[in-house]
């Protein structure tokens, strides 16, 4: 199968996987560096009958998802930093309401404008804590092109499983990099179809009532359900309500159901960690520098090993703090000023031994720099 | 059916405030979707945030009560990947012009088959009185407490000028003429935009001295007259009421149904 092996960007295997998981619905607007996705999505949608729709702005694109998914279509927005700051509030609808979507953030250096067409990873807590109030939010990456295709598909089941906004973090070298990607067989990867009500025509149906396993069946919009959705606190109706009670168990709802599924929800790729006296901890791409300095340095027969993480929201922290258990020094590996570290510091037992190796220029991470500050850290000098 | 039957009693009483307009547009709308004989379950209510959204809890069709200024948005995903259903989208008018009104002239430039009903009090209700795009030179708000300086817009001027397919305005004094617009507002393929005068004697009326609600209203009988009469062109401050575009242009739905049929051939 020749065309199932392609040379590709980041952002082609994006797309791709985001086809091979049934995505039907796309609203976007033009940022450097995703704009590649919105384009390739505009030429294959139709092709499957699906809608690609160029709004007027990242908002907009946000909201019309939300309303695409409603009426049961597998949906996704594509952006950078500014037009991800933009997609913030109705990112927040999607929570609250329980609807199903996955917004792509390939990351660009900011805050603003910043740095548009460079590589950064500045948008983590972002991803996290970027839309109002309490909430819990499920954030995935990857570093390679394999990978990436796989974490979509995963994020787009993770969305539909949970009912909720998945947030897809690339950055700007997975995004414009080529590489190889072999897209699997139909089937291979597991897809996850929307859970609809089984409740019948002319009986009273509650879109917001959860199932003994915390799960909440959807009714497609214009089909024999008709109910409220609001980005108020609502009832088991969906209708606005201000009751204590009913506010408390909704938020406990919207937090717990993703919160204490963390373990389950947690991706990572696990490399000499066995007997690692140094445990380098990263994603994205830094991860690549990162694992090529793993590999030198076991090749010299230094112990060291890495946790690349997958899932960076929620923080897979009792994942790290197992892992981080028997090392003497921990390496945070990112571009940004520390925003995975302080999350690392939380989760193990020895914070005191965690570090940061980071670049924060615009320009990848080496392992060079990894090394250097490596050894700084250890105290053998560069 | 009467109207009882497009509405969710449980959700009864209302939270606007007694002499408010908006009630006598939801009427208005329920009469001319009974009048289409529209199923319930063919109706998408999408709203954004004030008063005049709430609307949409109240009735019983498929409701979407979204974030300020974003129904239209919210609606065009909905249309776009369900184009058989009828969309309707009631809007406030600080809600569809002042936070929303780049999807408003977005949504119009695309003629997408939505009917935006723009329910224009001329101020802020829900958050207490402050003044709007649509308040006007002169007018008093709780944000303009000596007089707002902003002009408003026309929406009528600019929904045309936007290239909305369909634009009318009405009243809520003029019950009978509100009806027969939205009627042929829905069944408009196309982007339709009504807007209805709606007093809110609350705030604007007691920031501007209009009276009271009937006085409000009887305003609305005084100082409106149907579009191209005569006593325009005697008195150009009345404002005009009826339809002012009606015509017919490619939808946006179909013109994507186009291209999903092209990129089928080709591939």
């Amino acid at each position: 199968m020749k065309e199932k092996i392609k040379f590709v960007q980041g952002n082609e295997a994006c797309m791709e996987a985001a086809m091979y998981a049934g995505l039907d619905f796309f609203a976007g607007y033009p940022i450097t560096p995703s704009t590649e996705i919105a384009e390739h999505l505009a030429y294959r949608l139709p092709q499957t009958g699906g809608k690609f729709l160029q709004m007027e702005d990242e908002i907009s694109s946000m909201c019309a998802i939300i309303g695409a998914s409603l009426t049961g279509h597998k949906v996704m927005t594509a952006t950078s930093g500014p037009g991800f700051s933009l997609m913030q509030e109705a990112l927040g609808y999607a929570v609250m309401a329980e609807i199903p979507a996955v917004i792509v953030n390939v990351q660009r250096g900011g805050p603003s404008t910043g740095n548009p067409t460079h590589v950064s990873q500045g948008d983590v807590n972002q991803a996290r804590w970027g839309t109002h109030g309490d909430h819990a939010m499920i954030t995935l990456t990857a570093s390679s092109h394999q990978e990436l295709f796989e974490i979509t598909v995963d994020a787009f089941n993770l969305a539909e499983t949970y009912r909720t906004p998945v947030i897809l973090l690339m950055d700007e070298v997975i995004g414009h990099m080529r590489e190889k990607l072999v897209i699997p067989e139909d089937g291979e990867i597991p897809l996850v179809k929307r859970l609809r009500t089984s409740v019948k025509e002319g009986v009273d149906y509650h879109p917001y009532f959860p199932r003994e396993d915390g799960r909440l069946p959807m009714s497609d919009f214009g089909g024999v359900h008709r109910y409220n959705v609001t980005g108020l606190y609502h009832d088991m109706w969906g209708f606005p309500s201000d009751n204590p009670r009913l506010v408390h168990d909704l938020i406990r709802h919207l937090v717990d159901k993703i919160q204490n599924d963390r373990h389950v929800i947690a991706r990572s790729n696990q490399y000499y960690l066995e007997d690692a006296r140094t445990i380098l901890i990263s994603y994205g791409s830094a991860a690549r520098s990162a694992l090529h300095v793993v590999e030198k340095s076991r090749s010299e027969g230094g112990r060291v090993g890495l946790l690349e993480l997958k899932t960076l929201w929620p923080f897979p922290s009792g994942l790290v703090q197992e892992k981080c258990a028997k090392a003497r020094t921990i390496i945070v590996v990112e571009m940004n000023m520390g925003q995975m570290l302080s999350e690392v510091k939380k989760a193990v037992d020895n914070p005191e031994s965690v570090f940061l190796a980071n670049r924060i220029d615009g320009v990848l991470i080496t392992p060079v720099d990894i090394t250097r500050i490596m050894r700084l850290i250890q105290g053998r000098g560069v | 059916m009467g109207a009882k039957d497009y509405i969710r009693a449980k959700f009864f009483p209302h939270m606007w405030c007694p002499g408010c307009g908006h009630g006598t547009v939801l009427n208005g709308l329920l009469t001319a979707i009974e009048k289409l004989d529209l199923s319930k379950n063919d109706i998408v209510v999408v709203s954004g945030i004030g008063c005049s959204s709430r609307i949409s809890g109240y009735v019983d069709f498929h409701t979407l009560h979204t974030i300020h200024g974003r129904a239209l948005a919210f609606a065009t995903g909905v249309k776009m990947s369900r184009p058989k259903l009828n969309i309707i989208v009631p809007m406030g008018d600080g809600d569809a012009l002042a936070i929303g009104g780049n999807h408003f002239i977005h949504a119009a430039r695309r003629n997408i088959d939505i009917t935006a009903i723009v329910m224009n009090n001329r101020i802020y209700g829900m958050t207490g009185g402050q003044f709007s795009p649509l308040s006007g030179y002169g007018i008093k708000a709780s944000t303009a407490p000596y007089y707002n300086i902003d002009h408003g817009f026309d929406v009528v001027n600019l929904a045309v000028a936007a290239g909305a397919t369909f634009v009318a305005r009405s009243t809520t004094y003029h019950v009978q003429q509100l009806a027969n617009i939205l009627c042929k507002a829905i069944q408009h393929k196309g982007f339709s935009v009504v807007e209805v005068l709606s007093q809110c004697p609350t705030y604007f009326g007691r920031k501007n001295n209009s009276g009271s609600a009937v006085e409000m209203m009887e305003s609305y009988k005084n100082n409106t007259t149907p579009k191209g009469s005569k006593a325009k062109d005697e008195n150009p401050d009345l404002i005009e009421r009826g339809v002012f575009v009606q015509k017919e242009l490619p939808e946006y739905c179909e013109e994507y149904d186009k291209i999903i049929k092209i990129a089928k051939d080709r591939s």
